[in-house]
């Protein structure tokens, strides 16, 4: 027996207004592009206190052969439907050339057997997505640092860029397009390469074929697939939406280490 | 009664103006972490246990199933299953509902958006950072963790503990000079959450972030791998819930604006017997 059924039905009814009060508050607030900004300003702080405790050539932790995901999840584009990347793949990307230009001294044009005879590593690391989930996986590619002295980077380059052949969106002025960028930083990263190889077997279509990024301290989005085109920028301004990858020209955070 | 029997009312100072700020932006970081939290959760609500995710076999997941034709929200814990349609798994207006963890009362913001949850968790998990190394510094510096929440002597005696927990279960609280300072049982469950869960909360967020794993590769095995931490992140969310949950209740049945002015000026009203 309830002594106060009014109050207790005034209480529940004062609690419901609150909490819908705060809800749509807080819906308000995400939707004002100003204070979704200054949220926003925590991933500088993020990235800024992560880099100062982190050695530059700090290592992602390498697992053992025993650890590998039988069920290695394939997200994002799963099969690129642009035609050019469907031909390459009818032909086995035999016609295949990943170019590496921008601003390079001696622009590159590479066969999938020129990137394979580059300086490898094999490395077997915990892939984390975004969602929340994360799946382990053998890797095997061509490191991206001494492709990059290869091509020889002008001093004013600040940003590597991974043109990819699939589109993600579709969209009229074309920003649907995936792309990823990553600073000097990462790019000379030891575990940053181009892969080739996924458990010992050739990179399947699902996971990027013919050559996906590995960037490993940071998020599955930066792990760029379908690469068709490297380059070296000093700006991330004028490339799609201006934010530095798909992903992030749609919110979320270029520093994806956290 | 006559005047000079009925005990006198005396105004203490209860909480430090540190405390008082602190306590009340843990509210609101709380509060829109573990909102944010839940939006973040529901891009894959599911949790699994060790270093990688076996799809196929989660500890806990909260799916959408057809049961007889009809769509259910079913939640799985372990080898259990429950049927949480409207709530988790599958929640919204009739005709209108939604494959989701939690429902859209529980998240923020209310419509599903893992860029925005992000967004608001990681500010705030800033807030909650720093708000927390100033309460921690000032009261080991200050001695309010040593002087107000370390148990006395008289207080860890068994038999004070057992009469302290038979007067907690019939909801009688500490009167006159007892009500001076706090009771063995609340010091203990202050210290575990402002020293264990809380902590533990920030150490299994870090643990998720691959840049800090290779910063401190040691952090990630002392909770035996990324997804048993993102597990132990939830778990430890969900005790912080129920401590709330508690903590209002007593509050409210305590004396709430008794409760309420201590916490806000710092004043606190005691009934000392036979005063004058």
């Amino acid at each position: 027996m309830d002594p106060y059924p009014s109050r207790r039905r005034w209480l529940g009814v004062a609690g419901a207004t609150l909490g819908g009060l705060w809800l749509s508050a807080c819906d308000k607030l995400t939707n004002n592009p100003k204070f979704t900004a200054g949220l926003q300003r925590a991933e500088g702080l993020t990235q800024r206190v992560q880099r100062a405790i982190t050695d530059r050539k700090a290592l992602a932790r390498e697992f053992t052969a025993a650890d590998i995901s039988p069920d290695f999840k394939a997200n994002g584009t799963l099969s690129p439907p642009d035609e050019p990347y469907l031909a390459l793949l009818a032909g086995n990307f035999a016609d295949y050339r990943v170019e590496v230009d921008g601003l390079v001294e001696t622009p590159l044009a590479l066969t999938l057997a020129e990137v394979r005879a580059q300086p490898a590593r094999t490395q077997i690391t915990r892939h984390d997505c975004v969602e929340g989930w994360s799946s382990i996986g053998k890797w095997k590619g061509a490191r991206l640092g001494p492709l990059l002295d290869r091509a020889k980077l002008k001093p004013n380059a600040r940003f590597i860029v991974f043109h990819c052949a699939d589109t993600l969106e579709q969209t009229l002025d074309g920003t649907g397009q995936y792309y990823e960028s990553i600073d000097l930083i990462d790019a000379y990263h030891p575990q940053t390469i181009l892969a080739y190889e996924m458990n010992d077997a050739t990179l399947m279509v699902a996971h990027g074929a013919p050559l996906r990024l590995r960037v490993e301290r940071q998020l599955g989005y930066k792990q760029a697939k379908y690469i068709m085109r490297i380059e070296a920028v000093e700006s991330l301004a004028d490339l799609g939406r201006g934010k530095g990858g798909f992903w992030e020209d749609r919110g979320y955070e270029w520093y994806a280490g956290i | 009664m006559a005047e000079a029997e009925r005990p006198k009312r005396v105004m203490i100072r209860r909480h430090t103006v540190v405390t008082r700020i602190t306590h009340w932006l843990n509210v609101l970081a709380i509060s829109l972490l573990l909102m944010s939290g839940l939006q973040i959760f529901n891009a894959h609500p599911a949790l699994y246990w060790g270093a990688k995710s076996t799809f196929a076999d989660p500890w806990v997941s909260m799916t959408r199933q057809d049961v007889a034709g009809e769509p259910r929200g079913v939640t799985k814990v372990g080898d259990l299953k429950f049927d949480t349609t409207g709530v988790l798994g599958l929640s919204g207006e009739p005709g209108m509902q939604e494959t989701r963890g939690f429902p859209s009362w529980a998240t923020i913001p209310s419509y599903r958006s893992l860029t925005d949850g992000r967004h608001w968790h990681f500010f705030f998990a800033w807030l909650f950072v720093i708000n927390g190394f100033v309460y921690l510094a000032w009261g080991l510096i200050g001695g309010h963790l040593r002087r107000d929440l370390l148990p006395t002597g008289a207080q860890l005696k068994p038999r004070h503990i057992l009469h302290e927990i038979i007067t907690h279960a019939q909801l009688k609280f500490p009167k006159g000079d007892e009500a001076r300072a706090y009771n063995v049982i609340q010091k203990f469950t202050y210290l575990a959450v402002i020293l264990v869960l809380l902590p533990a909360m920030v150490a299994t967020g870090l643990s998720m972030s691959p840049g800090f794993n290779a910063a401190a590769p040691w952090l990630i095995d002392v909770f035996g791998g990324r997804q048993s931490a993102r597990t132990i992140h939830f778990i430890a969310a969900n005790l912080i819930v129920l401590f709330i949950i508690v903590h209002v209740v007593l509050v409210l049945i305590s004396g709430v604006w008794n409760n309420l002015r201590s916490m806000i000026t710092g004043r606190y009203a005691i009934e000392v017997e036979g005063g004058r």
